[in-house]
Parts: structure tokens; C-alpha cells; sequence
């Protein structure tokens, strides 16, 4: 089973993190949350994979 | 013609079981005769067991209700004698729309699977289903089968004994009793043999009503499926627009669950929110309109000794996917054999406890499945509403979301995994007709598998020669030969895969029971036996 990537993989990730952010500058808190909603889905069908869904999921989930 | 509805079908006639002495004895005793009484009672006659059908009516349902009949409920009225009148008269679409808001976000044409004799599904009203079921049981009747509807028939009360029921039925001329071996409750959502028995209906899970309108339309109108969300006509709920035989469109509008019935069923209030839907310049009547209410819901246990439950009476569940008559079909199609081996000593009575047992089964898949519809379409909660629109949003300019939009699932047969009558299974065989599972049709001999399948016990040989016909167990299992180099690609992709030969034992009802890579007659006989019950606890 393919395990989940939890060590840095994203390249420049001060970019990425700007451009997050920068996507959601001009939305209204529904408009955001629509956004995010939209991108967890499309991520999602780009990673296809059931067991890694599931374990993205869980990782996400809160911790203590 | 639509009038239908309004003939009474089997009027009261005074029974000789009126005038007997003492209380007759039935070998089987269905109460309702709704869609899933009426297949019930033609599958015993078929099979000769005398079987007495009671019901309070003297006709077919009133308005369309259920409308949307499954290919596996063509398949089994296919073996019930009646396929090509209800195939006939129901429409088929393939081209459904989906609307989210004041838009239509996609449309798609289901392509259904090709090798099979009946589409994916067809569309018709509930009381032409029923009266092409009645006019089943008179051909029957016809050729001397042991078969009776007793209109004006109300079962006032029941008495469930040891080893029967006594049944009172009133009628316009009194009240009678008769005695039931096996009683069978067919008799709908507010069953009241269920109430009678003082049984639980469990569940509860969703509540919701729906205002459902037959309109005739008075110009052209595609034969497309036509799914709303949130429309603004209806906010907040969902719509749905079906084409039916006659002219005849069905709408289904959803109305949460505190409403005021009788206002909204008022035809001033009705009218306006179709044109609404319809578009101002598509002229309509309005044939018919009630409020449909459901809840999703099980009986803990569909055998209570002598007294069977089956279709609505055992299980309710949301009207999305069309599960509610189709799975009623398959309760029907998996107790006629199973009581028939019975009633004649060739099986012990636990075996209809695994009637139960895959019947729970399908309802909890049913319920599962239409949850989830539900979920979808009526949002709990702020977040499942944000990602319920992010999918429709999505949906409009990607395909890769459509798949997500849950406007109800089509009802397929369930799989009967796990099932104690499971025989043996051969790994690397496809998938699809593993043991539990309905056989799949397909293209075969210049027929259809389905048709050499009909009922009884088969053995189906694949490119492994097996017997004619074996006695086994007490019962005749028939052979049907195909030679490896005359199977249809669907045969063979649906039943061998990569393999190059398969046995496989069916059932009466046409579920695959258990699979081999050769045949051997000990090893059928054996998986026979387990089919039959008489290995080990079926529950």
C-alpha cells in the first residue's frame, strides 16, 4: 500500500503557501470555504487512491 | 385510460370458506395484494402451492407511485410469466439533466451495458405493474393454478399460533376466519400485521415528505430525467421531473418534514410551483397529487415464526434510487422457492430463516444506499452543504465530479455475501457472479442466459460437460451445456474471466449458489445440501 508522504515534498513551499493564501485574498469567508471545498475534491480526484484518501483523512484529523 | 384506477379488478365474491364449519386451512396466505403480494402469489402458483391472497381494496393503487422498475424486477417478472407486458408498456431514458440553483450544471446519457434482454431500468406507473400482475394470476387461474385475490377481504386480526395463524377477515357480509401454515404480510409501510403482532419497525433515520404530481402535458416534452437542487421554485429542497407511459410526467418536489399536507396539496398551490418548474409556456393538467411521506426504516426481523414479512411491511426506505418496490420484487423472487422446498419436506423450515437473513441484508444495503442519497440531496449540516454545492459547482465544468452527485443510486440486486447457503467459490473467476450474487444475463445460444436459467435448480456448464439432470437432495437439478468455443464474449467475460471453464450451481431465484473449476457430483451434492439448509445454522 502506498503510504502517505508526512515529510516536506512541496517544492519552494514559501511560494506555495503565498499563493494559498493569495487565492483566497479577494473571498468572502463563504466564498472561501466554498474555495477550500472545491480544492479538498479536486486534490482528491488527483490522488484517486482509496487507502490514501483514508489516510490523508485520518492524518488530518485533530491531535493532541 | 389512465382512469385505470378507478374499476374494481377483483370485486368481493363470497368465499366457500365463508359457509365452512369450522376455519379452513391455507397452505399460504398473502395479505395485500400490491405489487410485491401479487408477484409473491404468482411465483407459489407457478410452482403449485395453493396460496389465497387477501386485501381490504378491489383495485389497483391510486396515481403513478412507484414508478421506476429495475432491470432485476423485468428479469424476475420475466420468470413470473408477465416481462413483456410491463417491458412493453414502460418508458426507457437515457438521457438524464442536472440542475443546481437557476442552472443546469450537466446532462448525461447512461449508456447502459449492452448483452442483456432488459434495459437498466423502465419507467411506468405503479397500478399498470399491478394490473399486468393481476392479469397474470388469471391466466393462471386460467390453467387451473391454485390461485385466489379476495378483494373486500380486510384482515381485522391475527392469532399467531405454533404451527399456523389463524386469520379473521371482515367483509361486507361478516367477518370469517381462516387458517394460514405460512402467512405472508405484503401489506405496506403502515403494515397492520405488523401492528397487529404487536412487532417493531425500527429506524426512523430520515423523515421527509414529498408532493408527487402526475401532470399530462399538453405539447411535446422531452423523455429525459430531470433532477433539481435547491431550484428556486423550491429552495433548499429537490425536484424531480420523469416521463411515464401515456403521456404522463411524474414531479416529485420535496417538502421537508414540517409542512401543512393539506395546504400544500391544494391544486391553487400546486399549479403555480409546477409552472414555475415547467416554464410559463408549457401548458399542463393535473391528473393527480398526494403527499408522500417516508422514513427509513427496518423490521429487526423480517420471519417471525409462521408469519413472513415482505416488501414495504419489512423495510421503508427513501423513494431515491427507486428501491422501494424493486427490492420488495427480490424479497418476493427469494421466499417462493425457499417456502415451496418447505412446504413440500424437501428442506428444513430454517431455511427460511435465511430468507431473512438476506432479505435484513438488501434492507440495510437499501437504506445505506439511499442515506446517503439523502445525505446529498437534503445537506445535515453547514459543512456537508458546502461540499454537497462544491461537487454540483464542480460538476458543471469537470467530469471527474459527476460521479459524486447523488441524486439516487438505481436499485441493483444485492449480493449476497456471506450468505449461510453460500457454496465453495474459485479464485481468479470474475467478480460479479461470485456466490451470492443474481446471474448475470448475457447473450446465450441464440437466447438469453436468464431465459435457459428460468427457476429451479441449475447446473450451468461452461465449457465442462455436466448431467442433464442429477437428483440430489431430493430435488431435480437440470444441466445446461455450453461448449467453451460457443459462449457469447458476455458469457464469457461475466462468468470465466481468464479461466477457461466453470460449473456453476444457480438457484431458483437465479443467485449463483456456489462455482467450480470441474464437476464433480459429491461436491455439487454437498453445496446442494448447504443451499437447502440442511448444513450447519443459518443464522
Amino acid at each position: 500500500m502506498t503510504e502517505i508522504v508526512t515529510t516536506p515534498n512541496i517544492d519552494r513551499p514559501d511560494g506555495f503557501y503565498s499563493e494559498l493564501l493569495a487565492a483566497h485574498e479577494p473571498l468572502s469567508k463563504a466564498e472561501s470555504d466554498a474555495f477550500n471545498a472545491r480544492l479538498i475534491l479536486l486534490m482528491a480526484n488527483q490522488i484517486g487512491d482509496r487507502a490514501v484518501l483514508a489516510q490523508l483523512l485520518d492524518a488530518a484529523r485533530p491531535q493532541d | 385510460m389512465t382512469k385505470l384506477f378507478e374499476a374494481p379488478l377483483y370485486p368481493y365474491r363470497r368465499s366457500p370458506d365463508q359457509d365452512a364449519p369450522a376455519p379452513v386451512r391455507h397452505p399460504v396466505v398473502v395479505i395485500g395484494a400490491g405489487p410485491v403480494g401479487l408477484a409473491m402469489a404468482i411465483d407459489l402458483a407457478q410452482a403449485d402451492v395453493p396460496v389465497v391472497v387477501l386485501d381490504d381494496n378491489d383495485r389497483v393503487s391510486v396515481g403513478s407511485r412507484a414508478i421506476c422498475f429495475s432491470k432485476r424486477s423485468l428479469e424476475i417478472f420475466d420468470r413470473l410469466g408477465c416481462g413483456d407486458e410491463i417491458t412493453d408498456k414502460g418508458v426507457v431514458w437515457n438521457v438524464g439533466k442536472v440542475f443546481f440553483g437557476d442552472r443546469q450544471v450537466y446532462d448525461f446519457n447512461l449508456l447502459p451495458e449492452q448483452g442483456h434482454k432488459r434495459p437498466a431500468f423502465i419507467n411506468l406507473q405503479q397500478y399498470y405493474c399491478e394490473l399486468y400482475l393481476v392479469e397474470r394470476i388469471r391466466a393462471l387461474q386460467a390453467e387451473g393454478k391454485p390461485v385466489e385475490i379476495r378483494g373486500g377481504n380486510k384482515v381485522a386480526n391475527l392469532d399467531a399460533r405454533a404451527d399456523h395463524t389463524l386469520v379473521t377477515v371482515e367483509t361486507v357480509e361478516g367477518a370469517y376466519n381462516v387458517e394460514a401454515d405460512w402467512l405472508i404480510a405484503c401489506d405496506g409501510a403502515g403494515s397492520p400485521s405488523r401492528r397487529m403482532l404487536d412487532l417493531d419497525f425500527v429506524g426512523r433515520v430520515f423523515e421527509d415528505n414529498f408532493l408527487i404530481a402526475d401532470v399530462i402535458m399538453k405539447a411535446d416534452f422531452p423523455t429525459e430525467r430531470w433532477f433539481w437542487f435547491d431550484p428556486p421554485f423550491n429552495k433548499d429542497q429537490s425536484a424531480l421531473l420523469h416521463k411515464q407511459p401515456d403521456g404522463v410526467w411524474r414531479i416529485d418536489l420535496q417538502l421537508g418534514w414540517d409542512i401543512d399536507k393539506e395546504k400544500e396539496k391544494k391544486p391553487e398551490n400546486v399549479i403555480p410551483r409546477l409552472k414555475e418548474m415547467l416554464g410559463p409556456d408549457v401548458e399542463f393538467d393535473l391528473e393527480w397529487v398526494s403527499i408522500y411521506t417516508f422514513q427509513c426504516r427496518r423490521m429487526e426481523k423480517f420471519r417471525h415464526g409462521r408469519v413472513i414479512f415482505a416488501g414495504d411491511s419489512a423495510h421503508q426506505v427513501s423513494p431515491f434510487g427507486a428501491r422501494g418496490a424493486n427490492s420488495g420484487f427480490q424479497d418476493a423472487d427469494n421466499l417462493g422457492w425457499k417456502l415451496k422446498l418447505v412446504l413440500d419436506g424437501k428442506a428444513p423450515d430454517s431455511l427460511l430463516d435465511s430468507y431473512a437473513f438476506e432479505r435484513e441484508m438488501a434492507a440495510d444495503e437499501n437504506i445505506l444506499q439511499s442515506s446517503r442519497s439523502t445525505d446529498f440531496i437534503t445537506p445535515k449540516s453547514e459543512i456537508s452543504r458546502i461540499f454537497r454545492d462544491a461537487v454540483l459547482d464542480l460538476s458543471e465544468h469537470y467530469a471527474f465530479a459527476r460521479p459524486l452527485v447523488n441524486s439516487g443510486r438505481l436499485s441493483v440486486p444485492c449480493i449476497y455475501d456471506r450468505s449461510p447457503l453460500n457454496g465453495p467459490d474459485v479464485p481468479g473467476l470474475p467478480a460479479r457472479t461470485r456466490p451470492g450474487s443474481p446471474a448475470v444475463d448475457a447473450p446465450f445460444g441464440g437466447a438469453w442466459l436468464l431465459e435457459a436459467l428460468g427457476g429451479g435448480f441449475k447446473l450451468l456448464g461452461l465449457g465442462i460437460e455436466v448431467p442433464e439432470t442429477l437428483e440430489l437432495q431430493g430435488v431435480t437439478l437440470a444441466g445446461i451445456n455450453a461448449p467453451a468455443d460457443s459462449v457469447s464474449q458476455e458469457v464469457r467475460d461475466r462468468y470465466l474471466g481468464d479461466t477457461a471453464a466453470a460449473v456453476y450451481l444457480i438457484r431458483p431465484d437465479q443467485h449463483v449458489a456456489a462455482r467450480w473449476a470441474s464437476f464433480e457430483a459429491a461436491a455439487v451434492d454437498a453445496a446442494l445440501a448447504r443451499t437447502l439448509g440442511k448444513q450447519g445454522e443459518t443464522r
